[in-house]
Order: C-alpha cells, then structure tokens, then sequence
C-alpha cells in the first residue's frame, strides 16, 4: 500500500514534467502573443515588452528558467494581470472554487446515488424510468440554461437566493445547484450501470440466496462494486469541479479558477497558462490516485486478495 | 436493527438542514439590494465590463481603465461634466503662447496627492518623462508625441536632456508645454490617461520608473490626486474607491464612493442590474433591446459613442485589388436596413468614415445604397476578367454574436444583390489579430473607439504605412490633407482637408464604414449628475444619488 | 454462463430489444429525429439561411412553424440542419471515442502493472493539456478541416472512457470465468473480446449515452474558436446557446432545439439501457 503510494508520487514528478514541457511549447506555438492587441504596438515597444517578460531569449532557455523556477516553486508573474503572481491569483481564486466544487458534488452525490441505486433495485419498472428522467434533466438542460432558468425561478420570481456574487451562504445555493444537477445526471446512470453490474455477480447472488434482505444486499454487498465507474468517473470530474467552471463563474459572476483557466489560454497570457494547467494536472493526478485507492477499498475481490 | 438506528438519527439531520435552509432563505431575503443601501451609503454601484488589465495610468489601454483612473487621478485640466470641455483641474487656469505651440499651465497650491504631499509641476515632468521613457514601453507614449522633442527621446535616440523635451517645470507651480506645432485639441488631449501624474515617491519605493508590473498600483500602495482613492482590488470581484479627503475639491464630491464590478457577460450584468445590484451597466446585449425597452423605458439609455463599425478590404489580392469590386460591395449595403432591423439599438448608418459631429466636423455622406449601380460595376469586372461570377468572398471576424449577427446579415445582403457566395470565418481574437496583421485576409471586421474628440482619431489609422491601415492602401493626397488638417490653426482649413480625406476614402473604398455606434447603458433613476458624453466620460465628481421622487 | 454462444448473440439479443417497451419507443422516436433532420431541410419552404429582416423574431405561426430567430430565419429549417450535423457529429465522435477508449481502458487495465500505470499517466497528461491551445494549434497545422472536430472531440472524450474501462477490467480480470478462460489457454484477444468485453458493456453504454450530449455541446464550443460549423449554418448546440440567451424574450428559439436535443437524449438513453440488457451475458439467466 505504502508502496504503491510512493511509485504513484515518483511518477506524479516525469508527469508534471512532461505537461509543462508540453504545454510550454503548444502555447508558444500558437499564433498571436500576450502584446497583440487592436492598436498594433510599435515595434520597437513590443521588444521592450518582451524583454522585460524575458520573451527576447531563446525559446529553448526561457523553457530551462521556467523549469528552475518551477522546482522553486515560482510560477512567475502573469501577463495578463502585471503586478500579480500566478501563484497569488490562483490563491485566492481556488478557495471560492473548493467550495462550489465541493458543494456541487455534494448535491450530485446526494441526489445521484440514491436515485441510481432506486432504478438499479427497481429495474425497467417507472421507479426507474422517473428517477432516470429527472437525472437526464440536468443534461438536457446544459448550465447556460439552466443557471439562467433557476434565476428566473428562484431569485427573479421567487425572491429567494441572490441572482449573482459570492459574498455569502445564500449565495451559494444556486451556482451549487446548476453545476450539482449536471454532475447528478451522470452520477446517477453511472450508479444504476453499476449496481446493475454487481447485483448480478456470483457473490451478490450468492448473499440474496442466503436470505439477506435487499437493503442489506445493498449496503454490504452491492454497493461497494457498483459504485466503481461512478467513483472512476468522479476522479477527474472533481478535478474539474474544483478548478472551476467559467460558465458558471461568468453567469453568477463568481471570482474563481475557471475563468483564470479559460482567459488565460485567449490572452496567450503564457505563464498563466502553465501556472493553471500544472495546478489541475496536479490536482487530476492527485485524484486519480485517491480514486485508484478507493477502487482497490470498494473492489471487493481485490481486497480479498490483499 | 441498523436500518433503524441510522433512520433514528436522521430525524435531527433533516431538522438542522431545514434550519439552515430556513436561515440561508432568510439571509436571502433580508438582504438589501445595494441600490437601496447606496442612498444612505452614497455608494456608486458600476458595471466596469471588463478587468482592466492595468491600473497605471502609463500602462493602461482599456475603457475598464479609464473609468477607474478617472477616479483616482486627475490631469492637468478636468473636464466639463457635459461637454467634456477643459475645465480646472490641477491647473487653475493656462496661458496659450505664441498661437498654440507654448502653453504655461498655473497649478493650484492646494492640490495634493491622497498621502497630502502636495502636486507640484514637477510630478508632471517626472511623469510624462516615465512614461515617454523607453524602456517601460508604454503602449500610449505616442499620445505625448506633440510634445517638442518628445519622440526623439521616446525613440531612445537622445536622452531626456539632450532632447530638451517641451515640458518643464519653471517652479514648483508653473509648467511650461511647448509643442511641436500648434494642435487644436490638446487640452481635450490632456484628459486621455496617459497625461495623468504619478506620485514619484511611491514608483520611486516600488522602483517602478521603467518597470511594469509592480505592485504600486495594489490598493495600500496607491497613491493618486483625484477625487477618490482605491482602497480594495480582487480580481475578477470589485475593484472599490472611497473618497479622497485630500483632493482639492473634495468638499464638491458628493459620492462616498464608487465600487466597480468587472461583470464581463452582459447578460449576467443586466441580471444584476434588475436585482439592484449595480447603478448602471457597461453595455446592454443587443438582442435585449426590444425587450428591456418595454419592461425598463425610464432607464434604458442609448447615448452617442465616438466609435465607426467599418470592415476592411484587403487591396493587396483579388478580387478587392480591383476598385469595382470594393466600390459594388459598399452599394450593395443598405445601411438604414441594417441598423433598423438587425442592429436596432438606435446606431446610426455610416456613409462617411467620422462619425458626424466629432469636434464639430460634419462630413458630406458618400457611401450610399445603389444595388443597380452595384451590379453593373461587378458584372463590368466579370466581364472584363470573364468570369461567370465571383470565386467565395471569405469573411473574417473575430468571435462575438453581435459580430456573427452583422456578418450573416451583410451575407444575405450580398447574395442577394450581387449573387456572391461569402463564407464566414469566425476566429479566437488572438488570432484574428495576427491574421489581420499578417494581411491574410480579404475582408474583415473591425472597428475604432476615438481616443479623443476629434476627426483626426479616426482619419489618421488610413494614413500610408500607419500601423492601423492594414489595408495596403496608400495614398499620398490623403497623407497631405490629413498633416495638414491636423496642424493647421483655422478650423475652416481643417474641416478642409479632413473632407478631402474622407472623399478620398469613398473615391477609393478600402475600407467600408458600417454604421456609428451608440452607448447602450440601463441606469438607475437615482443617479444624478450624468449625462451621455460622446466619450463615455462622466466626472464623478459631479455625481451623486438622490432618491426618485414620488410621481 | 452464455458467453459462448455468441453465434446466436445477435439475435438473441435483437429479441431481448424487441421485448423491451421502453427501448422500442426510443429506438422509433430517434429513428423519427433522424428522419425529421433528413428530409426537414428539403420540405420546409425555406432554406436554413434564407433571411426576412422584415419578419424577425416572430413566434411559431402559420408560416414559420417552429418561429423565426433574429434575421428572420425559418427556425425549423434550421433545427432540422442543424439536427444533421449535431447527430452526424455527436454519433461519429462518440463512435471514435468509444473504440478509442475502450480498447485503451482494456489494454491497460488488463496488462496491468507498469504498462498499466505508465498508460494511465499519459492519460493523466492528456487531461491536463490545455484545451483551446491545443485546438488553436490543430487549426493552425490542418487548417479549417471538419475532420479536425472529430480529431479535437476524440482526443477529450475517450479518456474518462478509457479510466471506466480500466476500472471495470481490473475489477473482472480476477473473476472466476475469466480465471476459467485463462486455465483453458484462451488467447489475450479471445479472453478480452469474448470474454471481459461482453461483461463491461453496461457502464461502456451508459457514458456513451452520456458523452452524445456532451459532444454535441463540445461543437459550440469549438466553433467559439472557429472550428466546425460556421455561420450561418446551424447546429443544435449552437441554437441552443443562442436561444439561451434570448430565453424570456423569445423563448421558441431554446424550445425547439432543445426540445429535438432533449428528445434524442432520453431516446438514446433509455435505447442504451435496453441495448445493455439485451447484450448483457448473463440476463438470459434472470
């Protein structure tokens, strides 16, 4: 166990290293640079620019001082944002993208599981196929739609919830819920694919045959295999979650990651960039490995094996 | 049983969950929107549109820049609150020498940074000097060019002093301006951003004379002279300025202060605008027009705004090498229709390049709807080249709905009446950008905000070789009678040439003006002391919120 | 266990199909989007781009039975083009990314060990590349090739694909028919094909479902960067995200669209659920 922690750490390292490097040279090499803008900058201006980013060198040595820099742990200041670090932007951005994140999986779990565990128990009968409709809801009705919709209900009509910012808890209940629905929908037919698998496995059957009662079925037996691909399909779904949403963000006008993610590759806002794709590979590679733990707790054979 | 322990428990979770959801209701509710609390506040809620990207005024580029430097500093000269006129500012009155080309500009003695140092000619000459400084390679240095020998030491050819530059500070009081010829618009000039002062000792702390991108500019570290002062930045969040006690005129200011968001998707803005969220709006979706015009008729305003919708050709490859060609597709567009049905936001059709009325200039209308004329002049290029038609016109723009809108309209117009297959290219803006400045293009979309009042904003980007043209077209008449109207002291013998210029665009066509844009705001009944400015320039210190009175 | 009779699989579960309600309805209500996209474009009256600025933003009437949107366009001709290529691309790239991933996911999970892991890394890598830089840079190598889209989509898409895959192949690899499989001397491609395939079918169907409406969300997107399709033809997703934003003041123009890509949604949806059951090896045993 600890062994297979500390290889996962040790690959984490040429990994990182090859995102950088990749990412290094795809964004030099796409057309337009940080200084391009409607009023073409004078020449000899744009030289001064790029000197004083560094961008003079050679591509190759501006790639060996972002890599020293980066074993220091210095991301550089942003393009975009002079005066800033990306280090610093990214600070204060990934708080407010936690808590979204952790909300609206909080909701997709919530209401995700127990809906596909439901259809999974009462297959092909309308206890399934309601659940199931009300989870594709959240797809067929992408954020654009529906975060604008649920304002229309909750807060223009109803009055409820604030139509935008992220100044406190009431704030958070809708952007939680656009972003929840949609990763809801997912959880929900991954569970019911799931649990549809393991209720059919040797060793579930087994259990039913020696007369546990279905919810015991569920809990001890079944529940643990079928939440496999749902628990695989999570890993880089909270990545993604926690980095941010910039449709959510630019709807509800919240200052997280998201957009930093977006605008940063528009305004070729090179060190940027780098700063956001290195902080969510870490945060892919980080939980993929939690991921692969959780698949080898919740695989009930592996265990056995163990 | 378990089953039984775990659904025992979860009475209590499901009351606390209703208690908190019961709280976060509350919380909601009780809230005050910020447009109420601003009336006891005296708090300016502003839809800023977009992060400036700067907030040095030497550094800065952006409208997002300008609405909140205009806050936190100011030139040499204000402006009229509805004319936009030269007012005082920290110059209590100037003296035009020698017809224009010398100005002696008397500071007042009270005026004084936000720390209390006092403003002193000085600061200005450090500061035009910072930002004419080569080495911080300021985007804007070029609007300090009229200044004698300025371009000289911009260019890094001489130094400061071997350059002599025309400004200089006689005493502590007193600064001297010489330019190098007389320009009618230099007071108007001196409110663009790139004329304002910085306070020495703070760039001098943060070493930031030729750098950019240090962090003078973070709130704690500002130090400004204008009516307020910046006390909060978080990216993306707000950007907040409380009044300044030490501005010279503070006993005029009305607001306490002015909290700027930078709500980038108009939809999102108009939302915040109706929840009373904000005062006023940056824009307002063009889509949303007919709608918001039914629903919000008191605070939906449509305001002149400096600024020509214009596509370019390229002259360097056919077809638009061919003046027929560029001259058919100008009369096949019906400008009126295009404004009246798809824009409609109350723009106006642009038959010349100026915008009418800038700085008192009218220009004779040229580019006119002629779909007849417009055929035969293709059909004479078909002919003459004997083709059966036109190979696909590929049309660029860079990605926005209101420019796809546009395009697929002037697509329907062309097809229409000259039967001309167009093929639209959206582009990231990035690349559009370099794909415009590399010329590989035919036509493409584009559009220009004046930097001040004055034709000479809008006429000088079609002068040979200027960095703006990107048409390739290049005229010597026209780089003539624009040199000449931008320094000749008569009015008359400008407007003179200006129109020469403008006639010589519509003779040659390569560039076709659109329409004229407008100022589209919602803004709230309560904000008083504003007025539409063709620059969008509203002083806030004129500003302040007064209660609707009960009709 | 009937892993073996697959001679007869096909049309056994063709059978199972047929006996599912549920599956049947979708299976004719997607036949029936198809078929509306085919011909709609040749029935209506109106070309998708023929514009009417004298009748702009008029709702569903006589004339204009779906409405018209901002330059006056027959919004049904243009729900109907745009169903052609939203389908066209959502089915195609979620075909690629299906085989893509599938055969990865297997591969990895089944070979196990450092091939597994360093496999599974080079995912983790594709995830974390940036998106738009890496579109803009495909445009500027291939040029403005519809090919592309598949290209981009395909290169986003099978990677979660892939880690499903994966999970569920460890998962089975040490089950005892697969065990079985292996002590009898079946080849790798036998045990994978015949063997562990059949049994990942369910999860595999369901994220395909899942990424059709993904995918054809994802061609809006690209064309925000000017890849796929240009204006002024018409997709479902760029409908929608226009008919989003005129939502309260023409609301025809998101429920059409919307509706056509709701519809084909739960019809895949609830076809894929059937197809799982139909194709799963073991229900002939219920």
């Amino acid at each position: 166990m600890k062994k297979f922690v500390l290889s996962r750490v040790l690959q984490a390292i040429p990994t990182l290293w090859v995102i950088a490097t990749l990412t290094f040279f795809m964004t030099r090499f796409a057309p337009g640079g940080p200084f391009d803008a409607e009023k073409a900058i004078p020449q000899e201006i744009k030289v001064k620019l790029e000197s004083h980013f560094g961008l003079d060198r050679p591509l190759f040595d501006q790639y060996l001082l972002y890599l020293k820099n980066l074993l220091r742990g210095d991301l550089g200041p942003s393009f975009k944002y002079p005066g800033w670090e990306v280090s610093e932007l990214i600070a204060t951005a990934f708080p407010v993208s936690l808590t979204l994140g952790v909300l609206s999986l909080g909701i997709a779990l919530l209401i995700g599981i127990p809906a596909g565990i439901i259809a999974a128990l009462r297959k092909n009968t309308w206890l399934d196929y309601l659940p199931m409709s009300l989870s594709m809801a959240g797809i067929c009705l992408p954020t654009f739609v529906l975060g604008p919709l649920l304002i229309y209900i909750f807060s223009t009509q109803l009055g409820l919830f604030p139509p935008l910012g992220w100044y406190g808890p009431a704030d958070w209940v809708l952007p939680s819920f656009t972003l929840g629905l949609f990763y809801a929908a997912y959880v929900a037919r991954l569970t019911r694919a799931g649990m549809l698998e393991t209720l059919q496995q040797d060793y579930v059957r087994t259990a039913r045959a020696k007369g546990a009662s279905p919810w015991q079925v569920v809990t001890k037996h079944a529940l643990r295999g079928g939440l496999l691909p749902v628990v695989t399909y999570l890993g880089p779904a909270f990545a993604g979650l926690i980095s941010g949403s910039f449709i959510i963000e630019s709807i509800f006008f919240i200052p997280g990651l998201g957009k930093f993610f977006v605008t940063a590759a528009f305004n070729r806002d090179y060190t940027m960039v780098l700063g956001t794709v290195l902080f969510y590979a870490a945060l892919i590679i980080l939980l993929n490995l939690l991921v692969d733990l959780l698949q080898a707790w919740l695989d009930p054979k592996a265990r056995q094996a163990q | 049983m378990r089953t039984e322990l775990t659904s025992h428990k979860f009475h209590p979770l499901i009351a606390w969950v209703g208690c908190l959801c019961v709280a976060w209701f509350l919380q909601g509710c009780s809230r005050p929107s910020n447009v109420e609390t601003a009336l006891d506040e005296n708090i300016l809620h502003f839809g800023l549109g977009a992060e400036p990207q700067h907030l040095d005024p030497h550094l800065a580029t952006s409208v997002a820049a300008h609405n909140i430097l205009s806050a936190l500093l100011e030139g040499l000269v204000s402006e009229h609150p509805e004319t936009l006129k030269p007012v005082p500012g920290v110059a209590h009155r100037w003296e035009k020498l020698e017809e224009g080309k010398t100005y002696l500009f008397y500071l007042r003695d009270n005026a004084l940074w936000s720390n209390g140092d006092p403003v002193t000619a000085h600061d200005f000459v450090y500061s035009f000097r910072r930002i004419l400084n080569p080495n911080l390679g300021a985007q804007y240095a070029s609007m300090l060019h009229p200044l004698k020998n300025a371009k000289l030491y911009h260019e890094g050819k001489k130094t400061w002093e071997e350059a002599k530059v025309g400004a200089e500070a006689i005493d502590n009081y007193t600064l001297k301006i010489t330019l190098e010829h007389p320009i009618p618009y230099f007071l108007e000039l001196l409110n663009h951003y790139s004329w304002f002062p910085v306070h020495r000792p703070t760039l001098e702390k943060f070493d930031a004379f030729e750098k950019m991108g240090t962090p003078w500019t973070k709130p704690g570290n500002f130090v400004g002279n204008g009516p307020f002062q910046l006390v909060e930045h978080q990216i993306n969040s707000v950007i907040a300025a409380g009044k300044n006690k030490h501005y010279w005129d503070a006993s005029s200011v009305r607001l306490e202060g002015i909290r700027f968001y930078p709500i980038e998707s108009v939809d999102t803005e108009e939302r915040a605008y109706r929840a009373g969220f904000l005062h006023l709006t940056q824009s307002v979706s063009a889509d949303r027009i007919d709608y918001l015009k039914e629903k919000y008729p008191e605070e939906l305003y449509f305001e002149p705004y400096l600024g020509t919708y214009f596509y370019r050709f390229n002259l360097k490859s056919p077809p638009f090498d061919d003046l027929r060609v560029r001259q058919a597709f100008s009369l096949a567009i019906d400008r009126q229709r295009l404004v009246e049905k798809v824009l409609k936001g109350g723009q106006t059709p642009a038959n010349t390049f100026t915008p009418p009325g800038t700085g008192g200039f009218y220009p004779q209308p040229q580019f006119l709807y002629d779909p007849k004329k417009a055929r035969r002049l293709l059909d004479s290029y078909l002919s003459e080249k004997g083709l059966e038609r036109l190979p696909p016109i590929e049309l660029t723009y860079n990605t926005s709905e209101g420019h796809k809108k546009v395009a697929e309209a002037l697509h329907g117009m062309w097809n229409e009446a000259l039967g001309v297959e167009i093929r639209l290219f959206n582009m990231e803006w990035k690349v559009f950008l370099s794909t415009i400045s590399k010329g590989e293009f035919s036509l493409a979309r584009a559009g220009w905000i004046g930097d001040y009042v004055d034709p000479h904003t809008f006429l000088h980007m079609w002068r040979s070789g200027e960095g703006l043209n990107m048409t390739g077209w290049a005229n010597a008449s026209y780089d003539q009678a624009l040199k000449l109207g931008e320094t000749s002291n008569s009015e008359q013998e400008r407007w003179k040439n200006f129109q020469i210029c403008e006639d010589l665009l519509a003779k040659d066509f390569p560039v076709l003006p659109l329409y004229f844009y407008v100022h589209l705001t919602l803004r709230h009944p309560t904000v008083r002391g504003w007025y539409p400015t063709l620059l969008d320039h509203h002083p806030y210190k004129y500003v302040y919120l007064q209660k609707e009175e009960a009709p | 266990m009937s892993v073996e009779k697959s001679s007869s699989l096909g049309k056994d579960a063709w059978l199972r199909l047929r006996a599912n309600r549920m599956a049947m309805i979708s299976l004719f209500i997607l036949m029936g989007i198809i078929l509306v996209s085919l011909i709609g474009p040749a029935i209506s009256p109106y070309a998708y781009d023929q514009q009417n600025l004298d009748r702009v933003f008029e709702g569903p009437g006589k004339d204009h039975i779906f409405g018209t949107d901002n330059l006056g366009r027959d919004l049904f001709a243009r729900t109907t083009y745009g169903g052609r290529i939203s389908l066209a691309v959502g089915l195609l790239a979620t075909l690629v990314s299906l085989v893509i991933g599938v055969s990865y996911g297997m591969f990895s999970g089944y070979t196990g060990g450092r091939v597994d892991a360093w496999m599974m890394r080079a995912v983790d890598v594709l995830y974390a590349l940036p998106f738009t830089i890496f579109v803009i840079l495909l445009m500027v190598i291939f040029g403005r090739n519809f090919l592309l889209l598949f290209l981009a989509i395909g290169a986003v898409e099978w990677l979660t694909m892939a880690r499903i895959t994966r999970a569920q192949t460890m998962n089975l690899k040490r089950s005892e028919f697969i065990e079985a499989a292996r002590a009898l001397g079946y080849s790798h491609g036998r045990i994978l094909f015949r063997h562990l395939l059949p049994n990942l079918i369910g999860p595999i169907i369901v994220y395909a479902t899942l990424t059709v409406p993904a995918v054809m969300l994802l061609e809006a997107v690209l064309s925000f960067l000017g890849l796929g399709v240009q204006a002024p033809m018409s997709s479902w997703g760029s409908l929608i995200k226009e008919g989003a934003e005129k939502m309260d003041a023409a609301p025809w123009l998101l429920f059409f669209p919307g509706m056509f890509f709701c519809l084909s949604l739960f019809a895949l949806n609830f076809l894929g659920d059937g197809l799982r059951d139909a194709l799963d090896p073991k229900s002939s045993k219920d």
